[in-house]
């Protein structure tokens, strides 16, 4: 047995929390160049962080994310032109408040990343973007906005992120902060004082397909410290506990959330990818918009679905797929046991032939030709809430 | 967790606990610690031949594949049908009930280059000491 040998510490970067989360020994891996806790064995490990966000609570360090702000010149409006023109969402169609996903892509339609767009005021914007895509988030960023009357900051290094996930989340947040939360709606925001700190930005977002928040606070070692310790503290109640990485991957690919380098990359276009309803091609022109009425003008070739084995097997990241006679029709893009549903399940690339729900095909796992068949996604969707209406 | 004295260990963590002809093989606790919870295990039927150092089945965390290699030379008499079903018994008890394989071993002399339970535990002490500097 053996394990993937750590690179020496000094090479990875490390969020405000790293000192805290080694003191709650927390098991740390290399994320996208990150040192980040994967599992806390003081939580129970993997599976037991994932069932409390399903059933109860958790709050995990996302510092690690990158934040871009793009604010207008001198006159109006050249914030949103920008953000229009690097974005595939519509921009325009956001309340101040309001946050919605979208990507960034490159001319050929594929993607820059994904990102999550707020609109702080009418010409001020904020992009949350991936840990291992920062720079050259960054630097694309500033590189096709220049024509744009409008200023970029990274202030990537300026903000804690907590997330605090699950269906008791709300419950933590109250606690917290003297900001109406039962006002904000999924995917919309505030900005409230939390323990003291004013005007922190509170979103209802996250990535794990329950309900919950984002919070950004300064990033000072001593003030992330003591707003993790004051979360936990306030969720001690609802059973709150630290969550790693590794429970983020597991609820998100249960809720069908693409991860950058996974279900989407430079080489896979939105139409693939199933993000249509985050496109709009009735909007102004924006970067990847050419290329991308050709490509649904030829056709898909290639579509992301969810699969479920019926035989003993793990489909992995990168495994091969194929059909009864053996012969290669597709890649797994991630694959694990979803702790929710007792199953295993993947995502996968396939050709549209191969992509209706119920279709058998087959997963090569070490030589093997293991069943699983075409299920429908997302995997797992949370049950609705009547108190609070959840609008996605 | 205590390693058992009477075992033997490999440095990619798989202990061996030897009666007469016959051993069994396991992963250690510190395996189990670093895999976190153990899903799915892969291991040969009886009859299958182990070869020493080489890989002969998978033990399966949810975030992770890892192989597991032999600590000597052997043909196997038994495999562990409960940890099928219940391969978190590889979490909680994996010096004993989570043991992996049963087998006849070929030359029971291959056991004297593996480390006793001292020199496994500053083995591993070591690595942790190494990862927290």
């Amino acid at each position: 047995m053996e394990f993937a040998a750590t690179p020496h510490k000094s090479e990875l970067r490390k969020t405000p929390l790293n000192a805290l989360h080694r003191r709650l020994g927390a098991k740390m891996v290399n994320f996208g160049g990150w040192d980040m806790p994967v599992e806390y064995p003081s939580s129970g490990g993997l599976i037991a962080e994932h069932k409390a966000v399903r059933a109860g609570v958790g709050v995990f360090d996302v510092s690690h994310m990158g934040d871009i702000r793009i604010r207008s010149g001198a006159k109006p409006g050249g914030a949103l032109a920008a953000v229009q023109h690097i974005s595939m969402n519509d921009a325009s169609k956001l309340g101040i408040g309001q946050a919605h996903y979208s990507a960034m892509l490159y001319p050929e339609g594929t993607f820059v990343d994904d990102v999550i767009v707020h609109r702080l005021d009418e010409d001020d914007f904020l992009l949350v973007i991936n840990a291992g895509t920062r720079e050259k988030d960054i630097n694309w960023v500033r590189e096709n906005t220049k024509n744009f009357d409008c200023v970029v900051e990274d202030l990537s290094d300026a903000y804690t992120q907590l997330a605090i996930q699950g269906t008791r989340a709300v419950d933590v947040m109250k606690k917290l902060t003297d900001a109406n939360l039962d006002g904000i709606k999924n995917y919309w925001f505030t900005h409230g004082t939390v323990f003291g700190l004013k005007n922190t930005l509170i979103a209802r977002t996250g990535y794990t397909g329950e309900d919950g928040f984002e919070i950004y606070v300064p990033s000072a070692v001593a003030t992330s410290e003591r707003v993790w310790n004051q979360v936990m503290e306030a969720g001690r109640e609802f059973g709150i506990v630290p969550c790693g990485l590794g429970c983020r991957n597991t609820l998100r690919l249960e809720s069908k959330m693409a991860l950058y380098g996974h279900e989407i990359s430079d080489r896979i276009n939105v139409w693939e990818a199933g993000l249509d309803r985050y496109c709009k091609m009735e909007k102004d022109d924006f970067i990847g918009r050419a290329a991308l009425e050709r490509a649904k003008a030829a056709g898909l070739k290639r579509t992301l679905i969810g699969i479920e084995m019926i035989d003993r097997g793990i489909a992995r990241d990168e495994y091969c797929c194929c059909n009864e006679a053996g012969e290669a029709i597709g890649v797994v893009t991630s694959g694990s046991p979803s702790p929710t549903l007792g199953k295993n399940i993947a995502l996968a690339y396939v050709p549209p032939a191969f992509s209706a729900v119920g279709t058998v095909l087959y997963v090569e796992i070490r030589g093997q030709k293991c069943k699983a068949q075409v299920v429908p996604t997302p995997f797992y969707k949370r049950p609705k809430k009547t108190a609070v209406q959840q609008v996605s | 967790m205590a390693y058992p004295k009477n075992y033997r260990y490999t440095k990619e963590h798989e202990w061996i606990s030897v009666e007469g002809p016959l051993a069994t093989i396991g992963i250690t606790d510190y395996a189990q610690h670093e895999l976190g919870d153990v899903v799915f295990v892969e291991v040969p039927k009886p009859g299958a031949k182990l070869e020493t150092g080489k890989s002969f089945g998978t033990v399966e965390s949810v975030k992770a594949v890892s192989e597991i290699y032999a600590p000597a030379s052997g043909a196997v008499i038994e495999s562990n049908g409960e940890l099928q079903n219940t391969p978190e018994k590889i979490n909680s008890d994996p010096h004993g009930s989570g043991w992996l394989v049963k087998m006849r071993l070929t030359n029971a002399a291959e056991l004297n280059g593996l480390m006793d339970a001292p020199a496994y535990e500053a083995y591993i002490a070591a690595k942790s000491t190494e990862a927290s500097a």
